[in-house]
């Protein structure tokens, strides 16, 4: 399914809401260009663990990421029942697997709290802020901070 | 259109001029004297002037017109284009690419380079030896562009006069505007230059209030009357404050085929009216008859006529315009050699151009879009032909025979769109021959470039990447290979160098080749170098072409001295992984004392690849067809060890190693065992076969080529993907990386990826 | 009914130049690429006023001034020409060939049309 960005006033978000194991994370929709059903990745060689491999979106090979472990938690053992978010940030496409997604968020800038100093390697890299929702934490992930990353290559 | 869109296509036609303003150059460089080859270069310069002209980019319009200045003594023949003429015009052209791409882009160009260059330009249009290069270096701050001439202004008056509708049909004229006379007698060519008096006239009066006498002396009877010829004379008298330049102006275009005179009248004096020497009463010429558009009346004088002479004149005036009328009208519709006769000559002397084929512009985007299409259905196409196979694999024969007309038709359109694509190297060999003098005057060698082959083709974008790894490679050539002039004359060489730069087809592929006649690779200092490198063993065993082809690894520079170019620590690691990345190879070969040869080999298209199609350890690869010699079932007497892991094959008389494809990519922690699968023959860069083992073929298909680094990254050992007819993701592997790797260099990730979290 | 423009120029640029100005302008604008095309497509374009260039590949502007003047129909057709070259020799040249009047580029949009209103009826 795709998503339609929908008109915000100013100050608001939307956001994906999605649940791995037991904790809850989002990212902002914009960047989301759709949620697809999971699909058997082919794996490249020497890629980092949480790399699955590629799957065949529509004709373009699109890298799967195990969030989960990407996030330095157990790496998922994916099923059908697994969803890939695709996203997109600047003009690198990735799919992120998750267990499943929950929810569409409009919050305000002013809902999101900046996540305790807990000096984690987590917090530091991934994570831009806590939400409270009807008693869930749902924390915000940075998606560029998730995408593998290349040193770029003088040429 | 807007005048974006005008200035971008200006400047793509800027370019475009600027290569044919090079190749003709070049072309008088080598002897060509053909008048058309000289016209050409001009109208290259005279048009990027023109456009530039119209943008107001006026650095570029001064030194193109310097420059089209001296091309012009070229093209009238008062300058001789000799090897130093032709010097300095290269110079200027490089230097008006160098303004051109300043003027779309930004920046700046060396303001003393062009200063000099446009002396020397001067200098050869005087009729001088081009002056000497001032010293460059003393000059801190930068020397504005020498006087060129303003952008050009006729400077004798040959400018239309904008007038303004405005102050036409103004009654209130006060009798203290100036007034002047005009006699106006046209001759007959004024009318065969499409000129009319009554038009002339018009304007005339747009200026201010006049009258108009016509003076129809000259007329013969109609029996007599050459409808070719002008009889007529108008005398004018109009009053107007735009200056009597503004009369004049009016009859600019005609001036030189009239009699025209026209004197101010000292304000106050009535003009001359009563015309006793004028056969006819003055009498209201209305113009208004000729030009529906012209509402206001005309400042009418009036006279103290009788009404009934005036009611006659006016029948005689009416007579009188309808004559002229006509006589326009006979002169157009007659026929008449005159004038017109003269120079029919002269066109058949010019040179038509054979007619070019007709061509279109298209948006790259458009062709790229169409070509993604294709690809899917290439795809598409091999899906559904393997869902009905594996549903159905009695087939109904109307159904297969279908799916096999879909295939054929779906290859051959994917051929032709591939086609579209397809462009000659010869643009990007001839920016190397700037490069080459460029490289040629910072490094003080004397050099000539020489190509074979610009017209073969290739996919687009496998020209737009190849300039920068061969300019490289050029530099590289030129800045170590060559030896300078004494030193190749010393060595019984002719002092000027030659890089060769070759392009042709071979087997689905193109060959590109760069040559020099230089000293060759120094291997004792690359075998130095890698050692002081940590790249080999100090007591490393290598062959001479395992040795040259040590100058691809990363961080590898010979040089002694860091000349401007070499400055930016671009290496020929860098070349080849921008060959590699278009799916190429590159190696090179040398002779001390003779020169080198870089050769490269490169897919004709980056879209779609011949492959075949195997597993390795429970994944399925594909192999490019391009490389593999052949295919073999090892037995075990054929299997030798070597050492503690590597492993031969003897095919024939000669021992091949195995390279384990499966370990080295990692897809398996054990050896695999050759005995158990397939190997495939392949040839390596640098030469040399080895023996890739996998685990069975599944066929050969072709494949359309998909990008990995697009959304993830450069993955060693692998070239890119492809999607398959089942739908499922393969990887198509670099055959040459795993064999590097096989010589027992592990496929080190070039690129580092950010630690998992 | 709209006058109706025939261009003769080799530069793209000048061409696209000239169509903007002339349609804005309510001129009907038709355009050739150099001499021969000019004279191809003359009778088809049928023009009210011609304005050309003189630094053409194949047909340059003299050629192709005479050339239409040749042409029974074209014999006192106005002709401009419009290019950055202005010294006297050339004015004589192209006078001599037929040109009826001499623009200098680049050209100012409003003295081009005054200059096409001028010499048209």
């Amino acid at each position: 399914m795709t998503l339609l960005a929908t008109n915000l006033t100013n100050g608001e978000r939307e956001l994906i809401a999605f649940r791995i194991g037991n904790q809850e994370f989002c990212v902002n929709v914009m960047s989301v260009r759709e949620i697809r059903g999971w699909a058997p990745a082919t794996p490249m060689p020497h890629a980092p663990q949480y790399v699955l491999g590629v799957i065949n979106l529509r004709g373009a090979v699109l890298p799967i990421i195990d969030l989960s472990a990407r996030l330095g938690m157990k790496p998922a053992e994916p099923t059908v029942r697994h969803v890939i978010i695709v996203t997109q940030v600047k003009n690198k496409v990735v799919g992120l697997l998750v267990e499943a997604v929950s929810d569409i968020l409009t919050i305000k800038d002013e809902d999101i709290q900046p996540t305790p100093d807990m000096t984690s390697e987590f917090e530091r890299t991934f994570a831009r802020g806590i939400l409270a929702i009807e008693g869930r934490m749902i924390c915000l992930i940075e998606l560029e901070a998730v995408f593998p990353h290349t040193e770029s290559e003088a040429a | 259109m807007d005048m974006n869109e005008i200035k971008e296509i200006f400047f793509q036609e800027c370019e475009e001029q600027l290569a044919e303003l090079e190749s003709g150059l070049l072309r008088l460089n080598d002897g060509d004297r053909d008048p058309e080859t000289v016209n050409a270069v001009f109208r290259a310069v005279h048009s990027i002037k023109g456009g530039a002209g119209a943008f107001g980019l006026d650095d570029l319009v001064s030194f193109a017109h310097v420059f089209e200045t001296t091309l012009d003594c070229v093209r009238s023949n008062k300058l001789e284009p000799n090897q130093d003429v032709l010097k300095v015009m290269l110079k200027s052209a490089d230097v008006l690419a160098d303004l051109t791409n300043v003027a779309r882009d930004g920046g700046s160009v060396d303001q003393a380079r062009s200063a000099q260059l446009i002396r020397e330009l001067e200098a050869l249009a005087k009729g001088e030896a081009p002056p000497a290069a001032a010293p460059v270096a003393a000059a801190p701050k930068a020397a504005p562009v020498a006087a060129a001439p303003a952008p050009v202004v006729s400077d004798d008056g040959f400018v239309p006069v904008a007038f303004s509708f405005d102050d036409f049909g103004d009654d209130d004229v006060s009798a203290d505007l100036p007034a002047y006379d005009v006699v106006f007698k046209p001759k007959s060519e004024l009318y065969t230059k499409g000129n009319e008096a009554t038009l002339l006239l018009r304007d005339l009066s747009r200026l201010g209030e006049m009258s108009i006498h016509c003076n129809m002396d000259s007329l013969p009877s109609l029996d007599q009357m050459d409808p070719e010829a002008a009889y007529f004379s108008w005398k004018v008298s109009i009053k107007t404050d735009k200056g009597e330049d503004a009369v004049r102006s009016v009859f600019e275009f005609a001036e030189w085929d009239c009699d025209l005179e026209v004197t101010a009248l000292e304000t106050g004096e009535t003009p001359e009216a009563n015309g006793d020497d004028l056969p006819m009463q003055p009498v209201p010429f209305d113009l208004s008859a000729l030009d529906g558009e012209l509402d206001a009346p005309l400042g009418v004088v009036e006279e103290e006529e009788q009404i009934a002479a005036v009611q006659e004149a006016v029948a005689a005036a009416e007579a009188a315009s309808n004559v002229v009328q006509m006589a326009g009208n006979a002169s157009r519709a007659a026929a008449s050699d005159k004038g017109a006769a003269a120079a029919a000559a002269q066109n058949n002397a010019q040179q038509v151009s054979s007619a070019a084929a007709p061509t279109i512009r298209v948006d790259l985007d458009r062709v790229d879009r169409l070509i993604n299409l294709v690809g899917e259905l290439v795809i598409n196409q091999a899906m559904l032909s393997q869902s009905v196979i594996e549903n159905d694999s009695n087939g109904v024969s109307s159904i297969n025979m279908g799916l096999e007309e879909l295939q054929q038709l779906t290859r051959e359109i994917q051929d032709s769109v591939m086609a579209i694509r397809a462009q000659p190297v010869k643009p990007v060999f001839q920016r190397m021959a700037r490069t080459v003098r460029e490289i040629a005057d910072i490094t003080g060698k004397s050099v000539r470039l020489v190509t074979e082959g610009e017209n073969t083709e290739v996919d687009k974008t496998v020209i737009d990447k190849l300039a920068e790894p061969l300019t490289h490679m050029i530099r590289n050539a030129v800045d170590h290979g060559l030896e300078m002039p004494e030193k190749r004359l010393a060595a019984g060489k002719s002092a000027e160098g030659t890089v060769k730069l070759t392009a042709k087809h071979r087997s689905g592929r193109i060959v590109i080749e760069l040559s020099d006649d230089g000293a060759g690779i120094n291997r004792e200092k690359v075998r130095q170098k890698a050692i002081d490198n940590d790249l080999i063993a100090a007591d490393a065993n290598l062959s001479d072409e395992e040795i040259d082809n040590l100058i691809f690894h990363a961080g590898f520079s010979t040089a002694d001295k860091v000349s401007d170019l070499s400055g930016r620590g671009v290496g020929m690691d860098v070349v080849k992984r921008s060959i590699q990345a278009l799916g190429g190879r590159i190696n090179i070969s040398s002779k001390p004392g003779q020169g080198s040869v870089f050769t490269m080999s490169l897919p004709l298209t980056l879209a779609v690849l011949d492959g075949m199609v195997v597993t390795v350890a429970g994944q399925t690869l594909v192999v490019p067809l391009t490389a593999i010699v052949e295919t073999l079932q090892p037995d075990a007497a054929a299997i030798h060890s070597f050492g503690a892991t590597q492993r031969l094959i003897s095919i024939r008389n000669s021992f091949c190693p195995l390279v384990d494809v499966g370990r080295i990519l990692n897809f398996r922690a054990t050896q695999a065992n050759p005995v158990e699968g397939v190997a495939l023959l392949v040839e390596s860069e640098g030469g040399g076969q080895r023996a890739l083992m996998v685990d069975a073929i599944q066929g050969q298909r072709q494949v359309v080529i998909k990008s990995l680094e697009a959304n993830y990254t450069h993955v060693p050992g692998i070239a890119a993907a492809t999607i398959l007819g089942d739908g499922r993701v393969a990887l198509i592997l670099d055959v040459d990386a795993v064999v590097s790797a096989s010589r027992g260099q592990s496929l080190h990730t070039e690129t580092s990826l950010a630690a998992a979290g | 009914m709209k006058k109706k423009v025939l261009t003769v120029d080799d530069s793209r640029t000048i061409r696209n130049m000239l169509l903007v100005t002339l349609n804005n302008a309510g001129f009907e604008t038709i355009q050739a690429e150099d001499g021969i095309e000019g004279l191809e497509i003359l009778e088809d374009a049928n023009p009210d006023v011609i304005v050309t260039d003189i630094n053409m590949p194949r047909l340059d502007g003299f050629g192709f001034i005479e050339g239409v003047r040749r042409n029974e129909k074209f014999r006192a057709i106005p002709i401009l020409v419009l290019t950055t070259e202005s010294d006297a020799e050339k004015k004589n040249r192209a006078r001599q060939a037929g040109a009826t009047g001499w623009i200098v580029k680049p050209f100012d949009p409003t003295k081009l049309i005054d200059a096409i209103e001028r010499v048209t009826a």
